[in-house]
């Protein structure tokens, strides 16, 4: 049985005849978490909004199951949906109280019927700590909750996959790990998804596969064990080295617990 | 006591006359100002270079010409130049809607740029669709921060309409005038005429000013 979800097949973008994304190939398969590292400017997020639709792609092909869904241009609402994605900006809609984002993709998009949603969107609110915040507006939020909210507005779409692009990048330190600790649920309740962070701990625990990209390109890719202890190329090494100093220099102030 | 004056005969009748004679310049002058500004706002933001240039050039005109000026121009001198019988009323709603026009555009205009690219991306990742996306996401955003400031606009617009006399229509202002005249010899008839116009004024401006500022501060 064919179990992948997303195949990414040699695909190309430039940003005025810059490469930014030089042939890369990914597949992932059901239930499967993979990370993508590499350093800045590097392509991860760009990587994401092709997947999604929000940049077109010069040649390659994407496909969602067995649906091609690259070069798509009328349609592109209904591959979106089924397509989850987080940014690093706090991106609810300021106008809408919680709910009312967590409502507006299900119901306009898909046409399912209100109280059926909402029943749902107060169950997972619930999961991820926020019931009380349910008819709140977003800007009574934390940048931590506000994360929660959209992980949930995303999820409430059932999409096949989630991508998360550093979606802790712009909070506080001390609100990185409530946010995390929901991508780690979700992981568990066995959701697919490309994950883009600079979180190393996080990726090591939460990848059941990392891609390491740089220059527009996949340099390698493994098991999270084998990637993080003992990575194969030099590019790699490298790129993991100014992490272990990084975070030997902030370990006093690390408050980030994982549950694992 | 000089107030009675307002309640002699029709009087009050005339001077009620004149205001919906101010409201009625006001009200199609807004509302065309709304539509056109839309038009005004969006070749703004076009990426026509000329037209571009073209909105600035007329939104600096109408910002250091003074309206009265611009009525002259239009009420005295296209009447002589191009032979035209423009009555003041007309002349008055061209003028006005060129200047409303201009400066509503301008406010759709900042709306539409206030709303951060990334709300029509995130609308987008949802999976809805462009009509959708304006009319949940991006259009009441753009209305919560236009509404304050048209309201704003519209009571200036209103305020100004009192120039219209100055072209022989005979609003408000000007039916004070001539009541005014019919009393001469009554030393506190001005005072008291005025000061119920000026009270016609308020009441008519006050309400847009407070809703205008508990939108502003609803939608903060
Ligand atoms: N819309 C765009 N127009 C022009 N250049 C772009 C655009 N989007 C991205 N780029 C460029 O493409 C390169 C890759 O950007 P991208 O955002 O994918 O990197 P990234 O790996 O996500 O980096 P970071 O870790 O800093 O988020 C960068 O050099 C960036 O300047
Ligand atoms: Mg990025």
């Amino acid at each position: 049985m064919n179990d992948t979800i997303l195949h990414v097949q040699d695909i190309y973008k430039s940003f005025d005849g810059n490469g930014v994304l030089r042939g890369v190939s990914m597949e992932i398969r059901e239930g499967e978490v993979v990370v993508i590292v590499g350093p800045s400017g590097c392509g991860k997020s760009t990587l994401l909004r092709c997947i999604n639709g929000l940049e077109v792609i010069d040649s390659g092909s994407i496909y969602l199951r067995d649906e091609k869904i690259s070069g798509r241009t009328k349609d592109l609402h209904l591959v979106r949906q089924k397509i989850g994605m987080v940014f690093q900006s706090y991106d609810l809609f300021p106008h809408m109280k919680v709910m009312d984002n967590l409502l507006l993709g299900p119901t306009k998009a898909l046409n399912k019927s209100k109280t059926e949603v909402e029943k749902e969107a107060l169950e997972m609110l619930e999961r991820v700590g926020l019931k009380e915040k349910a008819y709140a507006l977003p800007r009574t939020l934390s940048g931590g909750q506000k994360q929660r909210v959209a992980l949930v507005r995303a999820m409430l779409m059932r999409p096949e996959i989630l991508l998360l692009d550093e979606i802790t990048a712009a909070l506080d330190p001390e609100m990185v790990s409530e946010v995390l600790n929901v991508v780690i649920d979700l992981a568990r309740g066995g959701m697919t998804m490309a994950i883009v962070t600079h979180e190393m701990r996080f990726a090591e625990a939460v990848a059941d596969r990392v891609v390491f990209l740089e220059d527009g390109m996949i340099m390698e890719e493994g098991k999270p064990e084998e990637f993080f202890s003992a990575p194969k190329t030099q590019r790699a090494q490298h790129f993991l080295q100014s992490f272990t100093y990084a975070s030997k220099r902030d370990k006093k102030s690390d408050k980030n617990n994982f549950e694992d | 006591m000089g107030i009675n004056i307002l309640f002699k005969g029709i009087n009050f009748q005339r001077l009620m006359g004149g205001l919906w004679v101010t409201l009625r310049l006001a009200l199609i002058t807004i509302g065309l100002s709304c539509v056109f500004g839309l038009l005004f706002g969006m070749l703004m933001l076009s990426k026509r270079k000329t037209a571009t240039v073209i909105c600035r050039l007329w939104l600096e005109i109408v910002r250091f010409m003074p309206q009265l000026v611009l009525l002259y121009i239009v009420y005295f001198g296209f009447a002589r130049l191009f032979g035209w019988d423009l009555d003041g009323e007309t002349s008055a709603v061209i003028v006005f809607t060129f200047w409303g026009t201009a400066e509503m555009g301008d406010l759709i205009r900042g709306a539409l740029t206030s709303i951060p690219r990334h709300q029509f991306e995130s609308a987008a990742a949802l999976g809805l669709t462009k009509v959708q996306i304006y009319m949940h996401v991006l259009i009441p955003q753009a209305l919560r921060r236009l509404l304050p400031q048209a309201i704003n606009l519209s009571t200036r617009i209103i305020k100004t309409t009192a120039l219209v006399k100055m072209i022989n229509v005979t609003e408000v202002l000007k039916v004070g005038q001539q009541i005014i005249g019919q009393f001469y010899r009554q030393p506190d008839a001005a005072f008291w005429v005025y000061f119920v116009i000026f009270l016609l004024y308020f009441l008519v401006c006050w309400p847009f000013s407070l809703l205008a500022k508990y939108l502003e501060k609803r939608w903060a």
